[in-house]
């Protein structure tokens, strides 16, 4: 049976709303510094090492997201790590934050389906990370521009604003995963920490414990044992794993884009190798084609968490 | 009220969670332009009723029909057209009063142009206008409720459905409120409302429902649920000194609709009769030569209906509960 009328009605409304909110309010603020102050520290180091060492390199904008100095990540390390925190920031709270309020079964009395407002608060979070990664980019380009003084030539900037849009991605699987927690706990501190457990598992504790669970599944064989190296099957199996979570897919999309000589994302033959010029940077379609799987695989990952959620909350009861 | 059509009809609207009915089986009309109370204790499954009524959740079984409308098939022609103020109503306490009801008109689909307008001649309505700018997070809990009201006033809805909305503003407020809704009715606005607090519904209401476990135990003007449950109805107090030697109780007694005299003080009688019988007990004890001190009325109290309803239903219950 259809429903009556459109569900987005009232959609411009609350993401308007929403985002005036984000925009203002001081948690992003203080996320939005974080951000600004790591990252403009890892770019600096980025500018000064690479004054050092060349001006040879056909990527030299590129080169300033990727290279890192010690003590300091470079600054795609540094995104890939503060965006979820942003997105979870976003997202916690955005669901039982209006139970909490009381203003939920007001809002849902107006003449609007839960659609819009559901839709509408993921739209808003994603377009203040899409304003923030934006300007942070612009900071990043113009910071270069102006220390390094090489301007950036096209391909750059296409293989850095491709950059910039799986980041986004990246930053939507997290808000999507905020959401639908805001959505099955009714404690905005409940949804706030199972999220950032998640966080935390994600990105420190599986790529530590994916090699493990490998050797379970596939034992390395005697051959492998002999040369300490881990055999082919374990060595699939422990990518397939770490590709679970989003972060590695996300790492392997940015080494693929914003290193133009990747060749591969798995283990490499040396038949493959042959006739290949190795160091030699790919055209960027063929660069795209490589990141292309992982970049289906984290819009998915949106989608399918943003379901979910949608799904839950269709059916939830609108009284506390 | 001169035309009478319902604007809300529930043949035998059910509610079940699992294997519990919340709302079971009920039955109501309510007519355009009058003032309709839920009545019963927490959790006898008004707010429920009110929710399906806006299709804000399912309905088990049964059906309920909002301006001609099906709240589960068609939400927002319902929606559009009746103003809810949920219980203990929250706003964006971040907000001022005008933003939060600037909101509001941005969901409900009023022209830009109209907007501000609306917004400020709903908050001059609730005596809000003066604050309109203070975010809400200062206001009290009678000044939120009032902001709830002036965003039904702004939608203009022909149908008002308040929840619970004098429970825990002070007196004062409460009179304030119950005026407000009585403004509603004038306009020709439909009021729908839901309390325990029975004193104050009764002072407002056309037409009460009596919520129990889900179920509509009374429904009807509050005089006919008095003489539905209290019987007799009325109950007059006279308070007369007889002249000396003179039996004033015999006399009272034989008033013509009296049903029984009881003799509450020195020279205090309680009658309770069908009638309002004062012209007659008065005639009655001047006539055996009584000094007449006192003579007054008891309006048929809701809350007396309401106790002696439970009473007289406990037994009865447990039987109907060992049945099931």
């Amino acid at each position: 049976m259809r429903r009556e009328g459109s569900p987005w009605q009232g959609l411009g409304t609350v993401v308007l709303k929403e985002l005036a909110d984000h925009m203002s309010s001081a948690r992003m603020l203080v996320l939005e510094l974080l951000i600004i102050l790591t990252a403009g520290a890892s770019v600096y180091t980025a500018i000064a090492n690479l004054k050092e060492t060349t001006a040879e390199d056909p990527f030299l904008l590129l080169k300033l997201f990727t290279v890192d100095r010690a003590p300091l990540p470079s600054f795609v390390a540094i995104l890939g790590f503060l965006i979820p925190l942003m997105a979870i920031g976003l997202g916690f709270d955005a669901i039982n934050g209006e139970h909490n309020r009381r203003t939920m079964s007001r809002i849902l009395a107006q003449p609007i389906y839960r659609d819009a407002l559901l839709a509408g608060k993921f739209l808003a979070g994603l377009a203040t990370l899409a304003i923030n990664l934006l300007c942070l980019w612009l900071l990043v380009v113009g910071f270069g521009v102006l220390l390094l003084g090489v301007p950036p030539g096209g391909e750059e900037i296409a293989r850095s604003l491709t950059f910039l849009a799986m980041t986004l991605a990246y930053a939507g699987v997290w808000l999507a995963m905020a959401m639908l927690l805001s959505i099955v706990f009714r404690s905005p501190a409940t949804a706030a920490l199972v999220a950032l457990g998640i966080w935390l598992f994600l990105t420190v504790l599986w790529p530590m414990l994916s090699p493990a669970v490998a050797e379970l599944i596939a034992p390395p064989d005697i051959r492998s044992q002999l040369l300490g190296i881990p055999s082919l099957p374990t060595l699939e199996w422990r990518q397939a794993l770490e590709r679970l979570s989003p972060n590695t897919l996300y790492a392997e999309v940015v080494l693929a884009i914003l290193s133009p000589s990747t060749r591969a994302l798995g283990p490499v033959f040396l038949s493959q190798l042959q006739g290949a010029v190795v160091g030699a940077p790919l055209p960027l379609g063929e660069s795209l084609m490589l990141a292309w799987p992982q970049a289906v695989g984290l819009i998915a990952g949106t989608i399918v968490l943003f379901v979910a959620g949608y799904v839950v909350f269709q059916r939830q009861e609108v009284r506390a | 009220m001169s035309e009478r059509s319902p604007v809300i009809t529930a043949r035998a609207l059910t509610k079940r969670y699992g294997k519990t009915r919340v709302v079971d089986a009920i039955d109501f009309t309510v007519e355009r332009g009058e003032i309709f109370g839920l009545l019963g204790p927490n959790g006898a499954g008004k707010t429920t009723t009110i929710l399906m009524m806006l299709g804000l959740t399912e309905v088990s079984g049964g059906d309920v029909q909002v301006l001609g409308h099906n709240p589960a098939r068609e939400p927002l022609a319902v929606k559009r057209r009746v103003g809810y103020l949920p219980d203990m109503v929250g706003f964006y306490d971040h907000l001022t009063a005008r933003e939060n009801l600037a909101y509001t008109a941005r969901l409900m689909g009023i022209p830009a142009g109209e907007r501000q307008t609306r917004v400020a001649e709903s908050l001059a309505r609730v005596r809000l206008a003066d604050v309109a700018e203070r975010n809400v997070s200062t206001f009290s809990r009678g000044m939120r409720q009032r902001l709830g009201l002036a965003e039904i006033l702004m939608k203009k809805a022909e149908i008002a459905i308040l929840d619970e909305p004098t429970s825990g503003l002070d007196p004062q407020s409460t009179v304030e409120f119950l005026d407000m809704i009585r403004s509603l009715k004038a306009e020709g606005v439909t009021v729908l409302l839901s309390s325990h607090l029975l004193d104050q519904v009764q002072r407002i209401c056309d037409r009460v429902a009596l919520f129990q476990s889900g179920r509509i135990v009374l429904l009807g003007t509050v005089p006919d649920l008095a003489r539905q449950v209290l019987g007799g109805g009325f109950v007059v107090e006279v308070e007369a000194v007889p002249a000396p030697k003179t039996e004033l109780e015999s006399r009272l007694r034989a008033v013509p609709g009296v049903t029984a005299v009881e003799r509450v003080g020195e020279d205090r009688y309680r009658l309770t009769a069908d009638r309002d019988v004062r012209p007659e007990a008065a005639r009655a004890v001047v006539a055996a030569d009584g000094a007449l001190h006192r003579l007054s009325v008891e309006e048929p109290s809701l809350e007396a209906i309401y106790t002696r309803f439970f009473q007289n239903q406990a037994p009865e219950r447990q039987g109907v509960r060992d049945a099931a």
